[in-house]
């Protein structure tokens, strides 16, 4: 029995708060020794940075059409490091905003559809009967419809803005991750600790949220790092296909305007590989982080149950 | 041991206000596809105040269904279950109220134990989720104290040296004791042991038992122990119920049962207990037939050694054997057997 | 007769980043042709890894010293072919939770002929289901369940399909690790007689563990106890579980009360404290925290195993041998 001695001072519920801390910190420690996955991390915060800092170390009037001062299509030179676009932007200005907004879009897509996938796979692992079977239903419906024609549909009758793009993308990702909760739920459900709950008088919010969710939180917070990588995909898919915010920039419409200009034919590599390379990197580097998480997490559920 | 706690139960007079009764009761599982399976196919049996019972059998015969109903967990099909002369409810509402008072201990204390939770919050669970922070009594406790209280009842002491532990920090004798704290935070009055210490090594068994003795000495705390072992059921039992596919085939003390008993499944069951070797080990061929296959007549007619040897021939009750069903046995009452052979 | 199985001065360590865990510090174990002979101890005595090291089933991680002889040959020492030539035919395991040693999604009758062609390659399929037609009689199952699933089974049939498994191709030895420890008496009674029917027809030697000493004492014919990775006694089968002579084996024979016995009614006997971490092992006599007999020369002399009873009978306690401590 190796209790550290406790009573005087402090109370259970503050000596249980640092031994959360610990355990973040020997997680942080654990992830240190994932080469790939603080590879990952690194290039993220790059991004990140950049994104946040974008107003400081830019100047948000290169993105005005009308106020740009470049030629068109310029290779990359001392002035512009990445050349510019076919109205003149430069290109690496364009590049760090077109950044905030995939970034965001990713991000506020994932927080939606974690939110929605969280609740709806609880619910249906968790309620037999009826109800749990029709959420389950519920999951499998939205699962089949197919993503691009559900944009295009929605795009065109509530109109093309970030909200909207937002949306889309949550309403049709939270499904995978629905399912991943319900069979997480399903299995937790049968443990006999969730019984002994039961027999001690526990109502259904109280199994679900004591219980059964912060045994699933790991698996959650693994699966969300890789939804964000497929948001910012998605959010890339319909932003070149000139579904998004037509008066915001982002990494896909700077893939359609380049398309649009001509830049394979012309030969402007500067202003159609960097956007498809920083969707590459960041989506790697989000895959790259939530494999070690998984890697991370797994075992421990594995141990401790 | 103390020579006060005698070994005549308080209870065996029929008039007795049992605490907690099962009457006919009926437990059927029905399976798409499949016949329906009789878990528990009509059982009465009665624990009295301060008494503690030990539900024996195999596995198959229900005494995991019939102590899941006991406790609410599941429905009866046809039956009931009465505490303290009223019958159990099957709303939640009800249930929760049943719950201060009749607990329920799980077999493995390793998976009965959230991993994630702390010592102190698996103990102090079923008191938030009864919102309980006084106890009875008029006596205002907080929750630490009724917690430490549960663990020291427990035999955890200090209780305070254990709060901050998670359960694989602990052995599997301290994680059952802060199960059973569980249970006693409530302060309950009767409490259902499943295989309470079937997954503990051996050298630990004892204390874990001693100490449910103990409860009940002290806290007058009544005992249903399900076990397929009879010398735990001879260790701490008042009464013993033998279950055989899902009827209580034998009722009785528990000197009566195991050293006098009267029905041959109880017998061929003493007969292979490794430690008994006064009797003529009979093992008995086969397994316990598939509850939603019951055989007619004696349920256990098939198996029956009397019956195969010829004895019951003899005796003029074969036919009986393989005809009818023997009477359900009555909850409490002198030592009996559901065998037309041996009544 | 030269025994079968000969285990001499075994030591077992499992290495891990942090700690040394002595699983298994110098024991010695003998089984003779056609004896069986039980092995008795709780969680963490080593038993089990001393029962995987006969076959060098042991993980990476531990280190091994000592001799484990098979026929004469050291086992810990054999080369790859060799092993596998061993590994089945010359020693077999029977393991414990059936349910989970059997591959869920192959018939059983498959499983159990798959260690026959792996041995002999040239064997037919109609030759190895008919071996396993025999070996599912010999253990009192119909033809029928080799077409089933383990799923299909009941916990005393697929523990018969484990001991079927381990006959396959007709070992010397057999080795069952707590093959009755989840099964009800009367299957467990099943499975006992079953096994003791084999050894006497086969004259296999079959080494048994288990932590139920009443189990050993009436199916063994010698027995050795073990407490954090030592041997503390040994002896007849039957005379250990009646009369124990070490305080352990008392505690660990009490453990399972006698029916009728009335100085058990009411009276649990258990031992206080829990089974040693062997991170952490006591000094001295590793039992003495827990031991009612103890004295100061306890915590401080590990006890030999030493022969009383004329032999009959070794124990590792100085208050039992007389052990003075140097």
């Amino acid at each position: 029995m190796s209790a550290p001695s406790s009573t005087t001072t402090q109370t259970p519920r503050q000596l249980t708060w640092q031994r959360r801390q610990a355990a973040a910190v020997r997680t942080w420690a654990e992830f240190r020794r994932h080469k790939s996955g603080l590879f990952g991390l690194g290039v993220l915060t790059v991004f990140a940075m950049l994104a946040v800092l974008a107003p400081l170390i830019t100047d948000r009037s290169g993105l005005s059409v009308t106020q740009s001062t470049g030629g068109v299509l310029e290779a990359p030179s001392s002035e512009f490091w990445l050349g510019t676009d076919q109205s003149g932007r430069s290109v690496l200005t364009l590049l760090i905003w077109g950044g905030r907004i995939s970034l965001l879009v990713g991000l506020l897509a994932t927080a939606i559809s974690m939110l929605i996938g969280t609740v709806i796979g609880l619910a249906s692992g968790h309620f037999k009967g009826w109800f749990g079977a029709a959420l389950f239903r519920l999951t499998e419906w939205f699962l089949v419809i197919p993503f691009l024609p559900l944009a295009i549909v929605l795009q065109a009758v509530l109109g093309a803005s970030l909200a909207n793009l937002i949306f889309v993308i949550g309403v049709t990702s939270w499904p995978g991750t629905a399912l991943l909760i319900r069979s997480q739920t399903l299995s937790i459900e049968e443990r006999p600790y969730l019984e002994r709950a039961r027999v001690l008088g526990a109502g259904n919010w109280h199994q679900m949220t004591r219980h059964v969710l912060p045994n699933v939180m790991p698996m959650v917070f693994a699966n969300t790092t890789l939804t964000v990588a497929i948001a910012i995909l998605s959010e890339t898919t319909l932003s070149f296909l000139g579904l998004g915010d037509p008066l915001r920039v982002s990494w896909g419409s700077m893939l359609d305007d380049a398309f649009a200009a001509g830049a394979i034919t012309t030969g402007a590599w500067w202003f159609l590989i960097p956007p498809g390379v920083a969707v590459i990197l960041v989506v790697l580097s989000f895959t790259l982080i939530g494999q070690a998480l998984e890697e991370i997490f797994n075992p421990r559920l594995r141990e401790r149950s | 041991m103390n020579a006060s706690t005698t070994a005549t139960n308080p209870n065996t007079a029929s008039d007795t206000r049992a605490l907690l009764e099962a009457s006919r009761l009926q437990v059927t599982f029905t399976a798409r596809g499949r016949p329906p399976a009789r878990g528990v196919d009509g059982v009465n049996l009665a624990i009295g105040q301060g008494e503690i019972v030990a539900l024996v059998g195999e596995s198959g015969c229900g005494k995991t269904t019939l102590a899941r109903s006991l406790v609410g967990l599941e429905p009866p099909s046809d039956g009931e279950v009465r505490f303290e002369g009223e019958t159990l409810g099957t709303s939640t509402k009800d249930l929760r109220r049943y719950r201060r008072r009749v607990q329920l201990v799980l077999q493995d204390p390793t998976g009965a134990l959230n991993p994630r939770h702390s010592v102190y919050d698996s103990v102090a669970e079923g008191l938030r989720i009864h919102g309980v922070v006084s106890s009875r009594g008029g006596e205002d406790r907080s929750e630490t104290q009724l917690v430490a209280h549960a663990l020291s009842q427990a035999g955890l002491r200090p209780p305070e040296r254990i709060f901050l532990n998670y359960p694989h920090e602990l052995s599997g004798g301290q994680r059952q004791r802060v199960v059973i704290a569980g249970a006693l935070a409530l302060q309950p009055e009767l409490i259902i042991a499943d295989e309470p210490v079937s997954s503990l090594d051996a050298s630990i068994r004892g204390e874990i038992l001693a100490l449910l003795l103990k409860l009940r000495d002290d806290l007058g705390l009544s005992l249903l122990v399900v076990t397929h072992d009879l010398g735990l059921a001879w260790n701490i039992a008042d009464r013993i119920a033998v279950m055989y596919l899902g009827r209580v085939v034998e009722m009785g003390t528990a000197e009566e049962v195991l050293q006098r008993p009267k029905h041959p499944y109880t017998k061929a069951l003493l007969s292979v207990v490794p430690e008994m070797d006064e009797l003529e080990p009979q093992v008995l061929r086969g397994e316990i037939p598939d509850p939603s296959r019951i055989p007619r007549g004696c349920r256990f007619h098939p198996r029956c050694p009397a019956l195969a040897d010829g004895e019951a021939e003899r005796a003029g009750v074969a036919g009986d054997c393989l005809a009818t069903s023997p009477d359900v046995l009555p909850a409490a009452g002198p030592h009996a057997a559901a065998c037309h052979l041996h009544p | 007769m030269s025994a079968l199985l000969e285990i001499q001065d075994l030591s077992v360590t499992y290495r891990t980043r942090e700690d040394d865990l002595p699983a298994v510090r110098g024991v010695d174990l003998t089984v003779n042709a056609g004896e069986s002979v039980g092995l008795a101890g709780e969680s963490g005595c080593g038993k089990s890894t001393l029962a995987s090291t006969i076959l060098r089933l042991q993980p990476p991680s531990a280190e091994v010293t000592g001799a484990i002889l098979v026929e004469g040959e050291d086992v810990l020492t054999l080369g790859w072919g060799e092993l596998r030539a061993l590994r089945w035919a010359g020693a077999s395991m029977v393991f414990q939770g059936a349910l989970h040693s059997m591959n869920p999604v192959q018939r059983v009758g498959d499983q159990i002929a798959e260690p026959i062609t792996l041995h002999d390659s040239s064997v037919s399929a109609r030759d190895a289901a008919s071996r396993v037609e025999e070996l599912l009689d010999q253990v009192g199952l119909r033809s029928a369940t080799a077409r089933s699933y383990p799923h299909h089974l009941s916990g005393g049939q697929r523990q018969r399909v484990m001991i079927a498994m381990a006959l396959a191709c007709r070992p010397r030895l057999i080795i069952a690790d707590e093959p009755t420890t989840a099964l009800d008496v009367m299957v467990q009674a099943q499975v006992l007689a079953l096994l003791a029917d084999l050894v006497n027809e086969l004259q296999v030697g079959l080494l048994l563990i288990s932590h139920d000493l009443s189990v050993l004492g009436t199916t063994c014919d010698r027995a050795v106890v073990m407490y954090a990775g030592r041997v503390i006694e040994q002896g007849a089968a039957f005379d250990l579980f009646a009369r124990p002579r070490h305080p352990y084996t008392t505690a660990l024979a009490a453990a399972f009360p006698r029916v009728g016995n009335h100085a058990a009614r009411y009276a649990p006997a258990g031992l206080p404290g829990d089974p040693p971490d062997p991170r952490d092992l006591p000094s001295g006599c590793t039992f003495h925290p827990r031991c009612a007999r103890a004295v100061d020369a306890c915590s401080g002399h590990d006890p030999r195993l030493l022969s009383i009873d004329d032999g009959e009978r070794a124990v590792a306690c100085i208050r039992v041998t007389q052990e003075v401590p140097v």
